[in-house]
């Protein structure tokens, strides 16, 4: 026998990648909207030099050997940039896959005389081309993932806001849900800028949440001590009739915290706390 | 006689799904026509107890059954998780009982917000909760 797989194909490489490319730009998943051909071209051409140089009879059986590094490492780029432009995972599948195809059709002609090579080289390349799209799914998944992180982060960090309603006076509307880890990054906002402001007063707004269960009542209890320790006041607002129904059958005790149904009149009880007077000006008849 | 309308199933592994799972419930709610408060406890309830089987037992399934009864529509939450059970239900039903550092007002102040509550668990294999909110209850 004595034929070296790995020669066989690194002399058809020229072949290979042309079947290669025909499949890819005859397949019906082919984007050209988001890659052009040539571009599609030379990062085929590449990824396909590197994985025939990094290959030998020797480490083709094992899939998981070290030599392999530089084409999961393309890979990975490869498939991390096809899901940030918004490739489906079909499409990228299809990418690895149409190589299978190429690479064994190539075996298919070259060695046509010895059936049980051929099974043998057949099995061995298919199985290194399936690690290596479970290498690009992996990445692929990872990529997306890592957009939806950076959205999550982005929301989060949108959705505190500590804003200054009067000089003295914060308020802090919470939209969504308050679970410790929201809890945590409302809390410091919120007390680094009492200090930064020297407010004496603290209004956290709850019309935004939906539900308010043990744990929401205890972060904004939890909440509210932290801000009398830097002594300041807290009040809540925005209490709607089917929270405060729900929190009494709940059990929860908000008793001894100043709690208003709309920011209006948290506010109006701030002005009082801070002996302001708002009032109307008595407009001043002119003429004569 | 209860006859059970709608069937769905929901795994809860995540902080991040007691939202998801919570808006699931709304939906239903809503489609029932269930009035504002009953949805608002409802879903108290409902994210009470699934922080309680993301706490005690890194999570577990969640059934959501729309239910009718005569002329009276509700939905029924079953919560089974595998965790490490409850020893003395008696207790946990009490008010201010509480293993973790929580308030301890979880269970029975979600008995308190619904119109049936059941709970069943062995030490070792894992706690059910189900719980009944009517349309008009």
């Amino acid at each position: 026998m004595g034929t070296d797989i790995a020669k066989l194909l690194q002399k058809k490489q020229k072949r290979i990648l042309e079947n290669w490319m025909t499949t890819q730009l005859s397949n019906i998943s082919l984007r050209e909207d988001l890659m052009s051909n040539d571009e599609l071209r030379e990062q085929s051409a590449e990824f396909l030099d590197t994985l025939l140089k990094v290959l030998t009879e020797k480490n083709l059986g094992n899939v998981e050997s070290s030599d392999f590094e530089p084409v999961h490492e393309l890979l990975a780029g490869i498939s991390l940039s096809r899901a940030k432009q918004g490739f489906t995972p079909a499409e990228t599948g299809v990418y690895i896959f149409s190589l299978k195809e190429a690479l064994l059709t190539s075996l298919q002609t070259d060695i046509k005389e010895d059936p049980a090579f051929l099974l043998d080289a057949v099995i061995r390349i298919s199985r290194l081309m399936d690690y290596l799209c479970i290498t690009a799914f992996e990445t692929f998944i990872k990529g997306r993932e890592e957009v939806i992180l950076r959205q999550t982060d982005e929301i989060a960090e949108i959705s505190t806001p500590v804003i200054r309603v009067w000089d003295g006076i914060l308020a802090l509307p919470i939209i969504g849900t308050l679970d410790s880890a929201r809890t945590q990054v409302v809390m410091e906002s919120l007390l680094q800028e009492i200090v930064a402001s020297s407010s004496t007063i603290a209004i956290l707004d709850i019309s935004g949440v939906a539900a308010v269960d043990s744990l929401v009542a205890q972060h904004l209890i939890k909440t509210v001590a932290a801000t009398r320790l830097m002594g300041a006041e807290c009040i809540i607002s925005g209490i709607r009739p089917e929270i405060a129904q729900t929190v009494v059958h709940l059990g929860i005790d908000l008793s001894n915290i100043i709690t208003k149904a709309t920011l209006a009149s948290a506010l109006k009880q701030a002005f009082t706390m801070l002996k302001l007077n708002v009032k109307k000006v008595e407009t001043i008849k002119s003429g004569i | 006689m209860k006859i059970v309308l709608n069937k769905d199933r929901m795994l809860i592994e995540r902080e991040q799904d007691v939202i998801l799972f919570r808006n699931r419930v709304k939906e239903y709610a809503v489609k029932i026509g269930m009035s504002l408060v009953n949805q608002t406890k409802l879903i108290t309830a409902a994210s009470e107890l699934v922080r309680n089987m993301l706490k005690y037992a890194n999570g577990g399934m969640v059934l959501i059954e729309v239910l009718s009864q005569g002329r009276d529509s509700g939905i029924r939450l079953v919560f089974t998780d595998k965790g490490p059970g409850i020893k003395d239900i008696a207790l946990a039903m009490k008010d201010g009982y509480s293993t973790g550092k929580s308030l301890g007002i979880g269970l029975p102040g979600t008995k308190r917000l619904v119109n049936e509550f059941d709970i069943k668990s062995t030490v070792g294999e894992g706690t059910t909760v189900s719980i009944i909110k009517w349309k008009n209850g």
